[in-house]
């Protein structure tokens, strides 16, 4: 009996329980897609670092998942509460009929079996067929080829996402059963009354707290953008999220009573159509949802920032392997190091490595018994000098002291890397950068670490002298000229002073380089050839001869695909578990209402508001609701985008941009969705 | 050709085929620009429901009613709501005022449907305030106001639009004599000030008296007509009494 009731229960408020189900699958669907991941590369051909990655990744997702969990369960819990209140007076009737409120519980928990059961079958089967999307992705990202098509199904992650929903369920009946045991029969029947207290707030204290409020967020703002240099420790972050989170409360409790009274204010605006109308529905429902309001907001704004940060550094990642990592391998030595023999023991280097620190790169491999030369198909080779006598002390010239002030954590005395402007010019060629001439007295400066460009643009805008090698020379350009010779996944170039040749002492070599790109084109082969460069570590020579290090375009591009891959699914995963949360509280609330709301919209079609009136206003009111979390959380995104894009300075903001077009799209197509389903689920109820 | 109102061979049915409520059974009358028709019964007559296939907030099993020249038993969508934005006024037996808006809200959502005028809005609003005695509950919302103050507030909310046909479900029901008087006495300017045709259902002799013809049903059918003629209210009263009687006393309370 009890079970059929259920049953009947469900089927008849479907359309309360809708959106609450479509979440609830979502969700699940989601869950398992993310942790169904690696089964996606089983069949793919991908590198045994690949492999590592991917490992390292499920971790990360795991750890994830568990926090996606929380997210979750407490929006479940939260829209079951507003469930159960929408029906206390069903379970009212139910009471004063004689039924004990074991039963009630008895139907609760029948109730909230047959959802989860519904939804997490359903949902692990659109995950199912999601992941099998999800696999292009992933070959994709991981450059493998999708030779033919296999169908997976993850058995560990439909096992993990039945447990975990499974948890989540049992706490909401928990929780249902103490709901039920508590309340009063009272209550319970008089809550259907919608007789529920109107106060406007008083509009001066409004004013007062809004404006207080907009300080408060304002200097939050200027803490992490303008003023980001003084945060220098990790829990300096704290205080303004936390000026944050107590704004945009105010912020949300003051516009909730400023609203209507500005549009009150304003008669002509106020009293055209169904706008009075709109107007109270949606700060009548604000009002009440203050709380809820504020956290919508922050989760929105978190989503905003965090996936747009994400997708920036996935983006600038392969943007910056393309263009910092341009050729197959670029090998390097140290020359000279005796010359700063305590400074390098200090670092580690033997002895005999030291002493032996005059062999170019070419001979040192064939020391280690390998002709790197052979495996070439064009190569160039170039050197880099440095002498205690030009450091970013004398770079800098007469802004130092003003620098020192600034960045007191910079160290200024590392020698300056010099290149000749011939050797230069061969490595931007082969790189494919800019190539550049220089007169007798003239140097440039090649960088591209964004924050040292800043600083030493400022030097060069002074024009600083500077002496090289009892040379005095002069910028040939007031700003940093963009290029590098090491390649990496980042922008790391702290800045080569590039001068003329017969300039240089050969005296002071410092690193001795080869850049090249290999005979063999095959990524196996690739991978072959470089496992034995590899091997000459075991070689025992290593402890009286050091090895040339390297930066291969390969080992580059293994580590950011990873990389970048990791950062996009977690971004991903988050952003759609944020955002479905958020605009599921919005459409349950606003669903919700949508009995006393029918009532309403006939008393207006009998005053004669025709059709296209009353869609429009609701169309309005909705959107208005969804609206209002979205536009603070935008603006509070400006600010979160610019602090994220401080702090992944290195990645470059080249990418940012399309970044945020994406995370729009996302948030158009998730919030958007939801909105639209709300919309059309509340015409249809007050039709 | 003074026909506003043709209701013709009408009938109302409810329910499914076993338990059939004829609820308005081939009813025929009209109503002439300028009218003011009461319409008495007894409790479960079918006067609310022929208010409300009038009104078009329901439709009728069968027959047609006219409004100048137009089958309003065939308006749809839109058409019939601008029908029944511009030319009616409602006041109903149960409130119907909007819970979320204030008394003056409730009154100028009426006027700013009809697209109205913020200027010419607020002192309409007060006018008809004003003559129903609502001023002081204009800033309260319904939850703040006793039944009679709701039903002065639906009542100005109809009348404030100046519609071609007000249509009042026992529009006195919750009002004491006093606002009673008032608000038929505003009727009375609307009817012959106006020229608005006022088409009213009520249980009681007194409120019917002010009208210009009464029109009495019984089970759905038409029972009897009075006009009033040259009586005054006070002759029409004791004519309207007379019938009550032969109807058998049976309206007390038809609330
Ligand atoms: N929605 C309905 N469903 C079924 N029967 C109804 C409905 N509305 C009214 N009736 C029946 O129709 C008859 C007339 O009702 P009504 O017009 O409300 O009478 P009055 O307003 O004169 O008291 C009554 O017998 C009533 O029970
Ligand atoms: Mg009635």
């Amino acid at each position: 009996m009890l079970f059929k009731l259920s049953l009947k229960n469900i089927t008849k408020s479907f359309k309360d329980y809708a959106i609450y189900f479509l979440t609830l699958i979502l969700g699940v669907a989601i869950f398992y897609v993310f942790n169904a991941l690696d089964s996606q590369t089983v069949m793919m051909n991908v590198s045994s670092s690949a492999q590592d990655i991917i490992k390292l990744m499920m971790n990360m997702l795991s750890g994830v998942s568990v926090f996606v969990s929380f997210i979750l369960g407490f929006l479940i819990i939260y829209a079951s509460r507003f469930l159960i209140k929408r029906r206390n007076k069903e379970f009212g009737i139910y009471l004063t009929l004689g039924m004990s409120r074991r039963k009630i519980s008895l139907i609760l928990f029948f109730e909230t079996l047959f959802i989860g059961l519904i939804s997490l079958i359903i949902g692990i089967g659109l995950g199912t067929i999601l992941s099998q999307f999800m696999s292009l992705l992933v070959a994709n990202m991981f450059e493998a080829d999708l030779t033919k098509f296999t169908f997976v199904f993850s058995k560990a992650s439909a096992l993990k996402t039945v447990i975990y929903f499974g948890i989540m369920y049992l706490l909401v009946m928990i929780f249902n059963t103490v709901v039920i045991s508590k309340c009063k029969l009272i209550d319970l029947l008089a809550s259907s009354k919608t007789n529920e207290k109107i106060k406007l707030k008083n509009p001066y204290l409004c004013v007062i707290i809004f404006i207080i409020a907009s300080i408060i967020l304002g200097k939050a703002y200027y803490m992490v953008t303008y003023d980001v240099h003084t945060l220098s420790e990790v829990t300096d972050i704290i205080k303004p999220i936390i000026m944050g989170v107590i704004a945009t409360f105010l912020i949300i409790w003051s516009l909730s009573g400023l609203i209507l009274r500005i549009s009150m204010s304003r008669p002509k605006f106020y009293y055209k159509g169904l706008n009075s109308f709109t107007i109270r529905q949606f700060s009548s429902k604000i009002n009440t949802t203050v709380v809820s309001m504020t956290i919508i907001c922050l989760m929105l704004f978190i989503t905003i920032c965090f996936l747009s940060a994400c997708l920036t550094i996935k983006n600038s990642m392969n943007a910056n392997m393309k263009k910092l990592a341009p050729v197959d391998a670029q090998f390097a030595t140290l020359m000279n190091m005796d010359k700063d023999y305590d400074y390098y023991r200090g670092f580690g280097y033997s002895d005999n490595q030291i002493k032996n620190s005059h062999i170019k790169v070419t001979d040192m491999f064939k020391i280690f018994g390998m002709d790197i030369t052979k495996y070439f198909k064009e190569y160039i080779e170039v050197n880099t000098y440095a002498t205690h006598g030009l450091t970013m002390n004398d770079t800098l010239g007469s802004k130092l002291q003003m620098m020192k002030d600034k960045f007191p954590f910079l160290n200024y005395s590392t020698e300056e890397t010099i290149m000749k402007i011939s050797d230069y010019n061969k490595v931007a060629a082969m790189y494919g950068n800019k190539k550049y001439t220089l007169k007798k007295d003239e140097y440039i400066i090649i960088a591209d670490f964004e924050s040292l460009v800043k600083i030493r643009n400022v030097a060069l805008e002074n024009n600083e002298v500077i002496k090289v090698f009892n040379h005095s020379l002069k910028p040939k350009y007031q700003k940093c000229q963009d290029g590098f010779i090491d390649m990496s996944s980042n922008h790391i170039n702290t800045g080569i002073v590039v001068v003329p040749d017969e300039v240089i002492d050969e005296n002071y070599l410092n690193q001795n380089y080869i850049i090249g790109n290999y005979k063999v084109k095959d990524k196996d082969k690739i991978a072959a050839l470089e496992n034995k460069i590899n091997a000459l570590r075991k070689n025992p020579k290593v402890t009286d001869y050091l090895l040339p290090s390297g930066n291969t375009k390969y080992d580059i591009r293994e580590a950011t695909i990873g990389l970048s891959a990791m950062v996009t699914f977690i971004g991903i995963y988050l952003g759609i578990i944020f955002l479905i949360s958020s605009a599921a509280i919005l459409a349950l609330k606003e669903l919700s209402e949508s009995s006393d709301n029918r009532e309403r919209f006939i008393m207006l079609r009998k005053l004669g508001a025709d059709e296209k009136m009353i869609n429009k206003a609701l169309f309005r009111q909705i959107l208005i609701f969804f609206m209002f979390p979205l536009v603070l959380a935008l603006i509070h995104s400006v600010f979160g985008i610019m602090f994220a894009m401080n702090i992944l300075e290195v990645f470059g903001k080249e990418e940012l941009f399309s970044s945020i077009i994406m995370t729009a799209i996302f948030i158009v197509f998730i919030y958007g969705g939801y909105f639209l389903i709300t919309y059309l689920c509340s015409k249809n109820i007050i039709k | 050709m003074g026909n506003l109102l043709n209701v013709s061979k009408i009938e109302k049915y409810y329910g499914s085929r076993s338990s059939l409520t004829k609820a308005i059974d081939d009813l025929s009358f009209k109503v002439d620009r300028g009218e003011f028709v009461a319409i008495m019964g007894a409790s479960g007559s079918g006067k609310t429901t022929l208010l409300n296939v009038i009104s078009t907030i329901d439709k009728v099993t069968s027959g047609h009613i006219y409004i100048d020249e137009t089958d309003i038993t065939k308006l749809k969508g839109n058409n019939l709501n601008k029908f029944r934005r511009e030319e009616l006024g409602f006041i109903f037996q149960d409130f119907n005022l909007l819970d979320t808006l204030t008394a003056y809200e409730n009154i100028a959502l009426a006027l700013s449907i009809q697209r109205t005028s913020a200027n010419d809005l607020e002192h309409k609003v007060k006018d008809v305030a004003e003559k129903l005695d609502i001023k002081n509950v204009l800033n309260k919302y319904p939850y703040q106001m006793s039944g009679g103050q709701k039903q002065r507030v639906a009542a100005a909310r109809a009348i404030v639009t100046n519609p071609k046909i007000i249509l009042a479900d026992e529009p006195t029901g919750s009002l004491d004599s006093k606002s009673a008087k008032m608000l038929l006495e505003r009727f009375n300017y609307l009817n012959e000030e106006l020229k608005a045709t006022i088409l009213m259902v009520t249980h009681d002799a007194f409120t019917a008296s002010y009208a210009t013809r009464v029109i009495f049903i019984k089970d759905g059918k038409l029972f009897k007509e009075l006009y009033r003629g040259d009586k005054n209210r006070k002759e029409f009263f004791e004519d309207i009494i007379d019938v009550v009687t032969l109807l058998g006393g049976e309206l007390e309370g038809a609330l």
